[in-house]
């Protein structure tokens, strides 16, 4: 078998140049600061994990936005959970969900409080388990268009009767342009989550890099793809161009994966709806659509969230400002609550419970950016 | 913020347990010693004795499972006791003890492999077991068996924790993570390409062979056990004040780890390891430290990864090979139940 080396995007010695060249282009815009945008929690992921923005220049900011589909659920959707399963119902869901908080509780405290909650890896996991069981099963489900396909091609698989779906899926183009809209908005580049355009292709973005004449690049999650995509975000920028690019050529396709979109399309329709925080999202949420309404946890049951709303929020969390974040606004060390009040072990905000959420990939490796001067 | 009960998380090695112990087990049972006692939460204590000083320390083991490739829970808790009282320079134990708590209904034939188990690594350190203890529990009293071992002998210069200054290095004697990940893939019943086997053995005599080139230069040594060798680093880095800077890409890492670092997403450098050492030296000594590891069967990869700072007393900053970044000290353990 010829060897497969699945570290060659993991190569310093690219990265030096890579990042020797970023330095250049950016000298050559002059402008302090160059904010570049991506809107992924693996993206996030790859470059706290890597510490890559020890090795950008000073005057370039790479930020994160919604790109936490956990983090942008809304709390009334969490709250609609919390009310199923503490309405008897059996809700079935991502780990990261668990400890989200809603106005009054988390899934984890209706749990606390005897509910009937359960983690699982994804749907068909939920579908088995309504297929053991004579109880109402929901699954409460979350994710960008990505995770959206595998619950829609759990429902087309024909579920049991006892099953349905409350869907807190996001569809992520549209919140692009939303936070590109944003008054004080400093946003002059996207990167694209490569692992997102795999589904949906990148002609998707034509129309927004278009409008706002922002370049917007497919980047991939290791390091060498992640420098690479800045290098050509910035190279655009210095020279007044703003295209689409794709250089997650080994995922990414012009016309994305068909069949899935035809699955995600079939089933489900985009609405608008409020996102955690950051805005109302015209065509932000994914809700299942037609005849798949009969699955739709929202028909199916009278969801009675008013004894959540009687309860004052936690004190802590009208401190939080993960919207902000995810917004772009704001970094996890301007928070006050950040590392103090809110850990990973206790935490206050929904960017601090998930995986994928800013605050807690900052915790994760380390707490804050600051070392390039050190050592 | 501590709760009612106490949580698994406070027995994973991390900072966690740290806590618990300095809260409790500190605040209750310390008292004024003279070497290394308990307040110095070292790897065991050292009392002086005349001109010498007595090393005594002592492990509990509750592996799941309790058989894996590379060695058992008997292995394992031989090589942890003779490993604590090696790191803290003491490389010709005298003696180590044996207590085993068995739950009723444990197959004869394991215990009967536990111990011959045991019996091989102690003769690998040169160590006679001399005493032990026996209790039988009710079934669903215990999930099968847990040992404990205790160690002693005596040290010239019992090697601490800290002492280490700036331009100080750091080695390890070799590949880090084999056998944290080997538990884990045991337990998801996961089969990996390669041969990912446990690392599990005594270290008393490559030890021996770095002390006998480093003399008074080598100045902290530490197993990095649960919490692996990121907690090693930082608790040598909190106890002397100064800051370490890791290369990771100088960091040895067998293939088989990496592949299952990467699917469990646990970092290597978190993962347990049960026959490595972490060791620090002066500077003017690494070479010759470094080539007396390497001439041991133990210690054939071994490699200088860190170096000590100045800046940032305390924390310990990774550096990528792409960029830098701070090396959180984990919570808790990924892993339970890994010793």
């Amino acid at each position: 078998m010829a060897e497969l080396n699945p570290l060659r995007f993991r190569d310093p010695k690219r990265a030096e140049a890579l990042a020797a060249a970023i330095g250049k282009v950016c000298a050559e815009i002059g402008r302090d600061p160059i904010t570049l945008m991506h809107v992924c929690g693996s993206h996030e992921q790859a470059i706290a994990r890597f510490g890559l923005r020890t090795a950008l220049p000073k005057n370039l900011e790479v930020i994160m936005g919604p790109g936490c589909p956990v983090c942008i659920t809304d709390l009334p959707e969490v709250d609609e959970g919390v009310a199923l399963a503490l309405q008897g119902v059996k809700v079935c869901t991502y780990g990261d969900m668990l400890r989200v908080p809603g106005t009054s509780m988390s899934l984890a405290g209706a749990q606390a409080q005897g509910a009937d909650v359960q983690v699982v890896y994804g749907p068909a996991q939920a579908v088995e388990i309504a297929r053991s069981t004579s109880k109402e099963v929901v699954f409460f489900a979350t994710g960008f268009e990505t995770t959206a396909v595998t619950t829609a091609a759990a429902l087309l698989a024909g579920p049991p009767p006892n099953f349905s779906v409350l869907s807190a899926h996001k569809y992520i183009p549209p919140a692009m342009a939303a936070v590109l809209g944003m008054p004080g908005s400093r946003i002059e580049a996207f990167l694209a989550a490569g692992n997102a355009a795999a589904i949906t292709g990148w002609a998707i973005f034509e129309p927004l890099a278009a409008r706002h004449r922002v370049p917007i690049v497919v980047a991939g999650f290791e390091p060498l793809d992640i420098l690479a995509a800045v290098l050509e975000a910035l190279g655009q920028l210095r020279d007044g161009r703003a295209e689409v690019a794709n250089l997650y050529p080994r995922c990414v396709t012009r016309d994305g994966n068909e069949p899935a979109l035809r699955l995600l399309h079939e089933v489900f329709e985009v609405q608008g709806g409020w996102w955690r925080g950051i805005a109302d999202i015209p065509d932000g949420n994914l809700r299942l659509r037609g005849p798949w309404k009969r699955y739709d946890a929202r028909e199916r049951f009278q969801i009675d969230m008013r004894s959540l709303w009687d309860h004052a929020p936690h004190a802590l969390a009208a401190q939080c400002v993960c919207g902000d974040i995810m917004a772009g606004k704001r970094a996890p060390t301007d928070c006050g609550l950040y590392g103090k009040a809110c850990t990973p072990e206790t935490p206050v905000g929904a960017c601090m419970v998930s995986g994928e959420g800013a605050c807690r990939i900052w915790m994760q490796y380390g707490g804050r950016p600051d070392l390039a001067e050190v050592g | 913020m501590m709760g009612d009960r106490i949580e698994r998380k406070e027995g994973a090695g991390g900072k966690a347990m740290r806590r618990l112990i300095e809260s409790v087990f500190v605040e209750r049972l310390a008292r004024p010693v003279d070497g290394i006692g308990l307040a110095a939460l070292d790897d065991g204590a050292a009392l002086r004795v005349g001109d010498r000083h007595l090393v005594i320390t002592t492990d509990s083991h509750v592996v799941k499972p309790i058989f894996f490739a590379g060695g058992d829970i008997g292995r394992l808790a031989v090589s942890g006791t003779v490993n604590d009282l090696a790191m803290m320079g003491c490389t010709e134990p005298l003696a180590l003890t044996c207590a085993v708590i068995v739950e009723e209904g444990f197959p004869r034939a394991d215990l009967d492999r536990i111990l011959r188990s045991m019996r091989e690594a102690a003769d690998e350190a040169g160590v006679p077991i001399v005493t032990g203890d026996t209790k039988v529990m009710g079934r669903g009293e215990l999930d099968g068996i847990a040992l404990n071992t205790a160690g002693v002998g005596f040290a010239e210069r019992p090697v601490g924790d800290g002492g280490l200054q700036p331009g100080d290095r750091i080695l390890v004697t070799g590949p880090v993570g084999d056998h944290g990940f080997t538990i884990l893939t045991a337990r998801q019943g996961l089969s990996l390409d390669g041969d990912l086997r446990s690392d599990a053995a005594p270290l008393n005599h490559l030890v021996a062979a770095a002390l006998a080139a480093g003399g008074t230069d080598v100045v902290a040594m530490k197993d990095p056990t649960r919490g692996g060798l990121a907690s090693a680093l930082h608790e040598m880095a909190s106890r002397s004040r100064v800051g370490i800077l890791l290369r990771e890409p100088d960091v040895p890492v067998r293939e088989p780890v990496r592949a299952a670092a990467e699917l469990f997403g646990i970092d290597p450098l978190v993962a347990a390891n049960e026959g490595k050492a972490v060791i620090a030296v002066r500077p003017g000594a690494v070479e010759r430290v470094l080539a007396a590891l390497r001439a041991h069967p133990l210690g054939r990869e071994a490699a200088v990864v860190a170096t000590c700072i100045a800046e940032r007393p305390g924390d310990v900053i990774l550096d990528t090979g792409f960029g830098k970044r701070l090396l959180a000290e984990i919570e808790g353990d990924p892993m339970p139940r890994i010793c």
